[in-house]
């Protein structure tokens, strides 16, 4: 053969199944520079352990500046409509604790509702059906695999038939966890790839993240309901409380002052209950890659798993919307997919793709 | 005055005592979650019990022959199954069932010299079952490990440590697999 001049060849070259690692280190796109920068910005001791506690601690901090917000919302706008209604600032102290206990109330209902119908209307939503162990033994198995390592029940599993790559999980606990996943991902993915992915599914129930999710975007809902509902009002009735506390005995500037800050709050709040719920978000998907890994103890294949999902392009366009996208495990939104997950916002609800990559492979040195 | 110094006291003495109930039932949690872990051990093992006859027979019918291979399978099998009846510790029970590993990867080995038997839709559907019970088997020795760490962790570090002499918290033995050094993150550099 090579007397012909020809260059000997392996007869037949495995087929180039290129890790995330090997494409981070010739850093020939910008997401793999981003990767190679990322690394180095982590210690070389850090583990998965340190992930998790790090972003327990991130997590529990935000859920009280929520409750905190929820609170502040529910205080002013009672305020606010006390102001209206008197004109002057006698029975405002009341107001304001009767204000935040019906936003207390009110939570408490959103809860309840949530807690027993959210995973259902989410299963619903996204028009995942149920698979059981004959219609699919190797994903079932999978998923048993990585239940039985997590030390939970096993979920539910279910299969959204769409051609694109992604997955979620929902439940209010472990005992009634569900894990669904596109039929595109369980088609493209090899086995260890799927494992991956399916972790990290597991982890979010283990963490109780699903939970979490869950009771976050209620919250949120109801916050920017609350302050919507408030503006529409305020707007209405603006120029009837104006004329009363005018024509009465005069509100002064206090009470003004009082207005503006009220109405200021409910334009903001409902911005900065998004931003704490998708900063939330973003803390749950490095959890939940932490997590993956504790299971699999196979950080690589969870980094390559990502690159995959980062890489399709194909958005969940029917079955996914705004208010489901940060269940996903990585972006299922258009907008977000064409900027190869490299953007990140106060608004994004993933954690740039390089980012969660370059933690992973932080943890192979 | 006195009052005072008497209620601190009691306040004092409450406080102590729910922490080291807390402790107490970190403890307890920790061991029922062994307990657990290692029950679940025993589930896939059970499975692999079960599925290892079947596998043998649907070997039988294509490769008969190849009865020392066979042998070493049913063999490694029973004697696991009796040294888990007996109720052994951690080690013998690992060292048995790394015996059933070794026999079966060397079945499954020699069964690539049998092209019929492995177009055999009966044996292609065990070969799934077993290579998963297999993954299973580790995820649960991984997961009990995990459990025994926590708690020899508390059982060993201090404060939790006194109220596990007080109450003669035993001891949990790993469930080591000698042989393999499987599970373990590949060493990778990045020099460049």
């Amino acid at each position: 053969m090579s007397e012909t001049g020809q260059t000997p060849r392996s007869p037949t070259p495995p087929p180039a199944r290129r890790s995330a690692l090997d494409r981070a280190a010739a850093g020939a796109t910008a997401t793999d520079r981003a990767v190679r920068e990322g690394i180095k910005a982590y210690p070389g001791t850090i583990t998965y352990i340190d992930l998790i506690r790090k972003n327990k601690r991130d997590s529990a901090m935000l859920i009280l500046l929520m409750l905190l917000l929820g609170a502040a919302v529910g205080a002013a706008i009672a305020a606010a409509l006390a102001l209206y209604a008197t004109g002057d600032g006698a029975s405002l102290l009341p107001s304001i604790a009767v204000g935040a206990a019906a936003a207390l109330i009110f939570g408490a209902f959103g809860v309840l509702w949530s807690w027993f119908g959210g995973a259902n209307a989410i299963l619903r939503m996204s028009g995942a059906i149920p698979v059981g162990p004959q219609d699919d033994p190797e994903l079932y198995n999978v998923v048993d695999e990585m239940r039985i390592a997590a030390g939970i029940p096993m979920p539910k599993v279910y299969i959204i038939n769409d051609s694109a790559l992604n997955a979620f999980a929902t439940g209010r606990d472990p005992e009634h966890g569900v894990v669904a996943i596109t039929r595109g991902l369980r088609e493209k993915l090899p086995r260890d790839e799927l494992q991956a992915v399916i972790a990290h599914e597991i982890a979010h129930i283990r963490h109780l993240d699903i939970r979490f999710a869950m009771l976050m975007a209620t919250m949120v809902g109801l916050i920017v309901f609350a302050c919507d509902a408030f503006l529409r009002v305020a707007f209405r009735g603006g120029t009837h409380g104006a004329r009363r506390s005018s024509g009465g005995k005069g509100g002064g500037a206090g009470v003004l002052v009082l207005l503006v800050i009220a109405l200021v709050l409910a334009v903001v709040a409902p911005l900065f209950a998004r931003i704490i719920q998708m900063a939330y978000s973003r803390q749950r998907e490095y959890l939940a890659d932490a997590g993956a890994v504790e299971l699999t103890r196979n950080p690589e294949a969870m980094a390559n798993a990502l690159r995959r999902l980062g890489d399709d392009e194909e958005p969940l366009v029917d079955t996914a919307n705004r208010g489901t996208a940060h269940m996903y495990i990585v972006n299922p939104l258009r907008k977000v997919r064409k900027a190869h997950g490299e953007v990140e916002t106060l608004f994004c609800s993933h954690p740039a793709i390089s980012k969660r990559i370059a933690r992973l492979l932080a943890l192979l040195r | 005055m006195g009052w005072i110094v008497l209620l601190a006291a009691a306040g004092l003495f409450v406080i102590v005592l729910l922490w080291f109930v807390a402790m107490y039932n970190t403890l307890v949690r920790q061991r029922v979650d062994c307990d657990n872990g290692w029950s679940q051990i025993d589930v896939q093992l059970k499975r692999r019990y079960d599925l290892i006859p079947n596998l043998v027979e649907t070997v039988k019918g294509y490769a008969a022959h190849e009865k020392g291979t066979l042998e070493a399978v049913i063999q490694a099998r029973q004697q696991a199954v009796s040294i888990a009846s007996d109720g052994a510790h951690a080690a013998e029970k690992a060292l048995a069932e790394n015996t059933i590993t070794q026999a079966l990867g060397r079945l499954f080995a020699l069964s690539e010299a049998y092209p019929q038997l492995k177009a055999d839709a009966n044996f292609r559907q065990l070969q799934e079952e077993l290579a998963s019970t297999e993954n299973k088997v580790g995820f649960a020795r991984q997961h009990y490990n995990d459990c025994v760490g926590r708690y020899e962790t508390s059982r060993q570090t201090f404060p939790t440590n006194i109220v596990a002499g007080a109450f003669s918290f035993q001891q949990r033995e790993y469930f080591r697999v000698e042989a393999s050094a499987e599970r373990e993150a590949p060493k990778v550099s990045f020099s460049n």
